[in-house]
């Protein structure tokens, strides 16, 4: 079984949010809420300054802390490419899983459910990348079967240095960030 | 009529439920409200169209779930979006969907910048108006009506206009934009840079930006190619006095003293031409006045640089030998919004000059030629013969500009000389914060007997004006045919995909039914614009439908590099590229670029500086809730050390004040490493203050509003901008 994941290029990204803005009309997120966002990571002093853009969401990770804690089962593990996902008519909002989550990819959508990113699993199970993967003038960003050695998310990851966010969380998480 | 104010304007919120029905619920006088996808197809349609939140007209396609419009994407065909828009282009459903989008055309009832109205129907808009023509027409001569414009979707307006026999029409893209650029590149090269930029940053191995901040500024092919270029481990090397996202990529990053970069262009074309790195080849074939530019620049090293410009002579020498080890593949990016100083068209000059030294020009990896699609033109009837001269560059005052000059109008309105101006059009340009100094903006409009706003949201300028236009957004609407010369010959279309959700019309139609008011209905012997497009792709055997359907056509394959034939021609008095330009020299400006110092800030001040950021385009997207939740306000970035002197926190709310004693919005402060110590910057844009603008109303602040002082460009008539000073004030 796949074991989806996303590998983005930290070198190529301009933090432009179109990551963001196509996650929001692709899912219809509503207004006030994203599923993924940028953040911008500053280190030195100027002008001898280094700075990391990250396209960040759901780290669909291996140890899932946000589905061990729902009590509805609501929270859980796709088959398909072991995404986690919510089933919006089981989850009565309670927001464990909102507090479980050490990176905050969790809100309570309006309409009373946990949201959050999907990888966009009603694209890729029809073949396609997952909407910011798609859309990314820069094309910084990769989806692929992490358990695949060949695929391009394996093989960018054997070759070139990376890192996840916030290891130390132990959740294991999927998303790594080129540098 | 319903006389309302837009105070009163009940909010209109969530844009999920659709603007259509929240409108039809809240205010029952909006006619046509219900009409949007009125035929609710099930499942997924895509309509190709073209990108209008900047003026890039990238390629796109339109996606509709059962009826309603759900996202837009790049179309592949598309030279310029290759498949991808940029954040705002993605964002475009925000613009059919904004609230506080203009429903009805307006006119005015109380004193201008009131900003009450009556709602009135398009009949008695478009009679108003003529009336007023007519008027100006009998009493002062068709020439005293003038238009500012932006953007494709001003083309048939303007052909009214035309028609009318008007003659004065400027666009801020010239005088406050790209204009010093162009002209710098007209006297070294013979020809413009254009729009898309002709600029080949994919195949560059060293790729030179100075100030332009590509990345932040989303013009969208541009930064794909960056981005590939990155990949592909070209050289970066970016000068700004703030850390920008290119800065981040770069390998050089030199922090310039604001204000400077002539002298770092000198030096570096001295460390060139004296380690003799320039393309000697291309120079010895195609180069005027080598020797008299030589001898000149021999005096600017890069120790005589150094207390100009703080960046260290190694580093000036090693980032020069880097560009000319590249050549001819080695851009230095000729920018875009280069009205910085006043002497902006020599500094573009200093940048074609170094290009030059590169021989980039037709190269890969430099300068390609543009190519584009040719259509026919629809045979219209001839113009009246004006009896008066365009107004906008008096006696050739600025004897370089290439196009017309925005505040040269705006000049002549207040003055009334030559002639009085006493009518404005203004389509889809925010003239408020587009020119520099809004008092005298606002003081020419006293002098107007008519002032027209034709636009899709009420933005400043709009508050102004005597009648108010709602233009239908892009989506809504056919504009002309798009034809930009780029690397590939296409031709777009843009086309509705949704109906207007009130009483929004096309540009097309408020021209042509304009036209029939004045009484030159026979300047538009077509009934529609597709008859219109129909014509002129039939002309060239392409047939309309096939365009609706694919959205682009693209034209055949043509030669772009001297590799593939293109010849090298210049355009210039020589027919060389002009190292030294006896056309500045016959009019008394210095035939090489000098540099001179500009004025410093005084105690406790900052330069304020101003860029894009990748979400917004000039003050037209604010109010767009799906860009507004990607950023809601801009801040001032502050350096560390500075904040510290004032005690400023990071993400607290400070007032700025300029050197002449005006004041902005509150603006939340970003205390960042990403920026020196004698200036701050802010994104443009923000801090709206017309009242309809809900959405965006007292967000951020506006740099436009802070910059009441500008200096003119002696060649070209651009209004330097980066020539205010602020200082803090804070909240007690």
């Amino acid at each position: 079984m796949a074991r989806f994941g996303m590998v983005i290029d930290t070198k190529k990204c301009v933090g432009c949010m179109d990551c963001v803005v196509a996650c929001k009309t692709e899912n219809n997120v509503p207004e006030g809420y994203n599923r993924d966002w940028i953040v911008t990571v500053t280190n030195g002093k100027f002008p001898d300054t280094t700075l990391e853009i990250q396209s960040q969401r759901c780290n669909h990770c291996d140890n899932t802390p946000c589905v061990s804690c729902c009590p509805t089962g609501a929270s859980h593990i796709h088959d398909v490419g072991n995404v986690v996902l919510v089933d919006h008519e089981m989850c009565i909002g309670c927001k464990a899983c909102v507090a479980a989550c050490p990176y905050d990819a969790r809100f309570i959508h309006p309409d009373g459910y946990a949201d959050k990113c999907t990888f966009c699993i009603h694209r890729v199970e029809k073949g396609e990348l997952p909407a910011c993967v798609s859309v990314c003038p820069t094309h910084c960003m990769y989806f692929g079967d992490l358990d695949d050695p060949n695929s391009e998310v394996s093989k960018l990851l054997a070759s070139r240095k990376n890192h996840p966010l916030m290891p130390e969380a132990g959740t294991s998480p999927r998303i790594f960030y080129l540098i | 009529m319903n006389s309302i104010s837009r105070r009163k304007f009940l909010k209109i919120t969530g844009f999920s439920v659709g603007a259509a029905a929240a409108v039809s619920t809240l205010n029952p006088l909006i006619k046509g409200a219900n009409k949007v996808n009125k035929e609710k197809v099930k499942g997924i349609q895509k309509i190709p169209t073209y990108c209008d939140i900047c003026f890039w007209k990238c390629g796109a396609i339109a996606y509709l779930k059962d009826g309603e419009l759900w996202k837009i994407e790049g179309n592949p065909l598309d030279p310029l979006s290759k498949g991808r828009l940029c954040p705002r282009g993605t964002g475009g459903i925000g613009a059919v969907k904004d609230p506080d989008r203009l429903r009805s055309p307006l006119i005015r009832t109380k004193e201008r910048g009131q900003e009450v109205w009556k709602e009135v129907t398009w009949n008695e808009a478009l009679d108003y108006i003529a009336n007023k023509m007519n008027m100006i027409k009998e009493k002062y001569g068709p020439e005293s009506v003038a238009m500012f414009a932006h953007g494709i979707g001003g083309n048939f307006l303007k052909h009214t206009l035309k028609a009318y026999g008007a003659i004065n029409f400027a666009a801020p893209s010239f005088a406050q934009c790209r204009g010093p650029r162009d002209v710098g590149f007209e006297l070294t090269f013979g020809e413009a840079i254009g729009s898309p930029e002709r600029t080949d940053i994919e195949n560059a191995k060293c790729i030179v930006l100075i100030g332009s901040h590509l990345g932040e500024n989303m013009h969208n092919t541009q930064v794909q190619e960056f981005a590939d270029a990155v990949q592909k481990d070209a050289t970066i090397i970016v000068v700004d006095p703030r850390f920008s996202v290119a800065a981040s990529k770069a390998k050089y990053y030199l922090p310039i003293k604001p204000g400077t970069d002539i002298a770092l262009l000198l030096a570096w074309m001295n460390v060139i031409v004296n380690e003799k790195l320039y393309n000697q080849e291309f120079i010895s074939k195609y180069g005027f006045g080598f020797e008299q530019f030589a001898a000149e620049i021999s005096q600017y090293t890069p120790e005589w640089a150094y207390p100009e410009t703080g960046i260290e002579p190694e580093l000036i020498r090693k980032t020069a030998r880097t560009m000319a080890m590249y050549k001819p593949a080695t851009l230095i990016h000729p920018g875009r919004h280069t009205t910085w100083y006043g002497d902006d068209a020599q500094r573009s000059r200093a940048i074609a000059l170094l290009n030059a030294l590169m021989g980039n020009w037709n190269e890969k990896g430099g300068f390609y030629t543009p190519v584009s699609f040719s259509l026919p033109g629809y045979p219209y009837p001839a113009y009246p013969k004006p009896t008066k001269e365009k107004l906008d560059n008096p006696e050739n005052k600025y004897p370089f500009a290439s196009e017309e000059i925005t505040t040269g109008i705006r000049e002549a309105t207040i003055t009334e000389k030559p002639y009085p101006i006493k009518g404005w059009f203004i389509y889809a340009t925010n003239l408020i914060q587009a020119l520099p100094d809004e008092k005298e903006t606002i003081k020419a409009i006293q002098n107007l007997d008519l002032m027209v706003v034709v636009d899709v949201i009420p933005s400043e300028i709009a508050g102004w004006a005597d009648v108010v236009l709602p233009e239908a957004v892009y989506l809504e609407r056919f504009d002309d045919l798009h034809m930009s010369a780029n690397k590939t010959p296409f031709v777009g279309i843009r086309q509705p995909v949704v109906d207007p959700p009130a009483d929004q019309k096309p540009n097309w139609w408020i021209a042509k039914k304009l036209a029939e008011k004045l009484g030159l209905g026979h300047y538009y012997p077509w009934n529609n614009i597709e008859e219109y497009m129909d014509y002129r792709l039939k002309a060239a055997g392409l047939s309309l439908e096939r365009l609706k359907k694919e959205g682009i056509i693209l034209g055949e394959k043509k030669p772009i590099y001297a590799s593939e034939g293109v010849p090298l021609e210049f355009a210039t008095p020589s027919g060389k590229v002009e190292f030294y330009s006896t056309q500045l020299a016959a009019a008394s400006f210095d035939p090489v670029p000098k540099y001179k110092r500009p004025e410093q800030p005084p105690a406790n001040h900052y330069r304020l500086l101003f860029g894009r950021a990748p979400v917004h385009s000039f003050s037209r997207t604010q109010s767009n809730r799906i860009l507004m939740d990607m950023m809601e306000e801009n801040e001032i970035w502050v350096n560390p050390n500075v904040a510290e002197k004032w005690g400023i926190k990071n993400a607290q709310y400070v007032k700025l004040k300029n050197q002449d004693g005006v004041v902005s919005n509150k603006i939340k402060v970003k205390v960042t490493e990403r920026i020196r110590t004698d200036c701050v910057y802010m994104v443009h844009g923000f801090g709206h203050n017309s009242r309809m603008l809900k959405g965006a109303y007292g967000k951020g602040a506006s740099d436009s509003g802070l910059i009441t002082k500008y200096v003119t460009d002696p060649l070209m008539g651009g209004t330097g901008m980066n020539v205010n000073f602020v200082t803090f004030e804070l909240e007690a």
